[in-house]
């Protein structure tokens, strides 16, 4: 769930598409934007405390043979939400998990963590040595 | 897990609709308004499931009496649908859904607000067999003009009594909404009953 | 008190019309984009988000165009934007320890393990204008940036609004490839390194499941615990919390601050989804952290150890989180048995006055029409005149 939730609608949807027709399914609760309160910590690790709201959407998909899945994205993107409910749902259907695995999660992964290496080596380029300077007698 | 019953067809819309149809019924209590309803585990009717899935969110707890709580099934519905959580202790509880009026526990056992905050009070939803026009209690207060009468069963037991108790506390108490399975009337804690 | 006027329908529709062909501007010159907005003008982006209390690019970048740039006005729009959606609930505290790190350093230690990233700052830059940018496209960029396509991301190493286009990156693919490990080393807060030796003030965890206190949903009362008046301060007004953390380095509630580190990047939200049954991760959000270390303080019963401020905001904020860190220490000045001189201290006049939302409210519906309340001022004031005047004139009569 935390790979489709960092991956764009259209990737999900293109590898989602890349699984042939997608069977028979409900949306037992339909696509709905809120907000979720995100809670911080005091001092970074001390008692939680309320940081501010951010959007989410969430959604969740029953198959025909029963497996329900759940989509919960930050973002207004109710397609997106969808699509990651649908994935889940695939996902827990033994007829479909292998191929969910292989190429659904697997690519978007893949190309997360592309991204984030490319991110961490710019940063890493500004690392920085402070030195102090020895201070004369005078 | 296993299946949960569908809620709204169109979330949004149905929410609004259910919405002002109830605030209708609790602006001019005692009028019975129509309400589409909504197919839910039983007992819980049509019109107390939708009026649950337009009111109540995560901030908002519920109590279920002992019809209702039995199967986990109702509960299980409400939380899917709206975030909200269930509790054992009615006066805990926003709202409280009640399948079986004649055996509801006492009003004052529900959330009864403070005089600063009262709107922290439990509003509770009576499923009722029967909702008319007509003999029965004879309704007065904000929102009618003259008196209005209103027929509903069964009742709690003593619902005069509880209900005089209950406007003597004002701005604190419970509101209630009387609900059929295609039909909901209000009774805020404003109103003053009296026997037809 | 303000009296209700009516009247005035055709001059406001007119002066609203009138206001959007302002906001659009000359015709002739392209219109910005949300995109563009969002990736240009980013700051301000987080600066709605952090003070908005919402955190959503898109919305942040669509209130800032509809507020012509006037961040206060944007910031109200995304409030009242916000008051019209459900919550779902509240997340799992997120882990600022486990950021994938931007930005990171600290002015209190050199050498901190993981080391010190200074990522995309201002500090250094010699705050010359540079007139290349005027030019457009900039200079500078071009001929940069096309192997970046297939990176498809701005500053953050996590997902987009989809739809919005891949950024260039201002500086190629150079940069990355001079470190070019794509790894990310551990990163302890510097809190954590003085923790593990009793040197600073420990934050106690507090009791699983005990309520979190929300001003969005009770009104504030004094004395207000810390999570609330540090919910409070980051959703402050940046401009008053600097004020307010710049009065207590002059003196008024001096703290002596070191900068124990501040750090930038992105966060993973996690949400309890009861019918889920478990934590589910939504997706990543940025934030920036500022710990201060602040004068050791001793007591009868405890060693002397150094205190601590926090500061935490959505979005890159920096100045506005080391503010609120000042500001979080002064405002324990009672915890900690320090004697309260300075407004900063000051938690009722603090706490009261750092929402530019209620401060713009406030103040300028003084504009509105307040016709009869001047009117018996006016009055009054005349009666007041002729009864002075008429008791001279008594006094003189008195006097002949």
């Amino acid at each position: 769930m935390a790979v489709l939730a960092q991956a764009t609608t259209d990737e999900i949807a293109a590898a989602l598409a890349a699984l042939g027709p997608p069977p028979a399914h409900v949306e037992v609760r339909p696509a709905e934007t809120g907000l979720v309160m995100v809670r911080g910590r005091i001092g970074g690790d001390g008692a939680p405390f309320n940081l501010g709201e951010a959007t989410a959407t969430r959604c969740a998909v029953q198959l025909a043979s029963g497996e329900i899945g759940f989509g919960y994205v930050l973002g207004r993107d109710g397609d997106k939400a969808r699509l990651a409910a649908l994935a889940d749902a695939l996902w827990q259907s033994a007829d479909y998990q292998m191929a969910v695995e292989q190429n659904v999660v697997g690519p978007l992964r893949a190309r997360q963590h592309a991204r984030l290496a490319r991110s961490r080596d710019e940063t890493a380029a500004t690392k920085v040595d402070f030195f102090t300077l020895v201070r004369g007698d005078n | 897990m296993n299946a949960v019953a569908p809620g709204f067809a169109e979330p949004v819309l149905a929410a609004q609709a259910t919405f002002r149809t109830v605030m209708e019924a609790m602006a001019r209590p005692g009028t019975i308004r129509r309400l589409a309803g909504v197919d839910a585990p039983a007992p819980l009717s049509p019109a107390a499931a939708a009026i649950a899935l337009t009111l109540l969110d995560y901030e908002t707890p519920f109590w279920l009496d002992a019809p209702l709580a039995a199967s986990g099934e109702v509960a299980r519905f409400i939380s899917f649908h709206t975030g909200a959580r269930v509790t054992a202790d009615p006066a805990d509880a926003a709202f409280a859904f009640v399948a079986a009026p004649a055996a509801a526990p006492p009003f004052t056992s529900f959330a009864q607000g403070s005089a600063e905050y009262p709107d922290r009070s439990t509003t509770l939803v009576l499923q009722v067999a029967d909702l008319a026009d007509g003999d029965g209690m004879v309704l007065r207060g904000p929102g009618i003009a003259g008196t209005r009468q209103l027929a509903a069963s069964p009742l709690p037991a003593n619902f005069l009594e509880q209900l005089a108790d209950n406007r003597a506390q004002f701005p604190r108490g419970i509101d209630i909404l009387l609900a059929a399975s295609d039909a909901v009337a209000g009774m805020p804690r404003s109103l003053h009953v009296a026997g037809g | 008190m303000y009296v209700a006027v009516k009247g005035g329908e055709r001059a406001i529709d007119n002066a609203h019309r009138l206001l959007e062909q302002k906001r659009r501007g000359d015709p002739a010159v392209p219109e910005l984009t949300l995109e563009q907005i969002s990736e240009q003008l980013a700051l301000a982006c987080d600066r709605v988000m952090a003070e908005g209390s919402l955190y959503d690019r898109e919305l942040a970048a669509l209130a800032v165009k509809q507020a012509r740039g006037d961040l206060v006005e944007a910031i109200f729009l995304v409030r009242a934007y916000r008051t019209t959606l459900p919550r779902f609930g509240a997340s799992e505290p997120i882990d600022t320890g486990a950021m994938e790190i931007r930005r990171r350093i600290s002015a209190a230690f050199k050498d901190l393990p993981g080391g010190q990233v200074l990522g995309p700052t201002f500090d250094y830059t010699h705050r010359l204008l540079d007139t290349t940018l005027g030019e457009s496209p900039s200079p500078r960029l071009r001929g940069e940036g096309r192997e970046r396509s297939e990176r498809g991301e701005g500053d953050s190493p996590h997902s987009r609004a989809p739809g919005d286009p891949p950024s260039p990156g201002a500086f190629g693919a150079d940069l990355s490839a001079q470190a070019g490990r794509g790894e990310s080393s551990a990163m302890p807060r510097v809190t954590d390194i003085l923790g593990n030796d009793g040197l600073i003030e420990p934050c106690p965890p507090g009791e699983a499941d005990a309520p979190v206190g929300d001003l969005t949903r009770a009104p504030l009362t004094f004395p207000a615990a810390r999570d609330l008046r540090l919910q409070n301060l980051a959703r402050g007004d940046e401009g008053f919390l600097l004020a307010l953390g710049y009065s207590t380095q002059r003196g008024y509630g001096r703290t002596h601050p070191f900068a124990g580190e501040i750090r930038l990047g992105e966060v993973e939200v996690e949400f309890m989804a009861e019918e889920v049954g478990f934590a589910v991760p939504l997706g990543a959000i940025t934030v920036t952290e500022c710990q201060m270390i602040n004068q050791f303080h001793g007591s009868s019963t405890e060693p002397p150890q150094f205190t601590r401020g926090y500061g935490l905001a959505f979005g890159h904020c920096e100045r506005k989180v080391m503010a609120m860190a000042l500001v979080d220490r002064a405002l324990r000045a009672d915890d900690l048995g320090e004697e309260r001189k300075g407004p900063a201290q000051n938690e009722e006049f603090v706490l009261s006055h750092s929402d530019n939302v209620q401060a713009t409210g406030f103040v300028e519906h003084l504009k509105l029409p307040h016709y009869v309340d001047f009117q018996s001022e006016l009055v009054l004031i005349r009666r007041m005149r002729a009864e002075i005047a008429a008791a001279g004139e008594t006094q003189r009569e008195a006097a002949e």
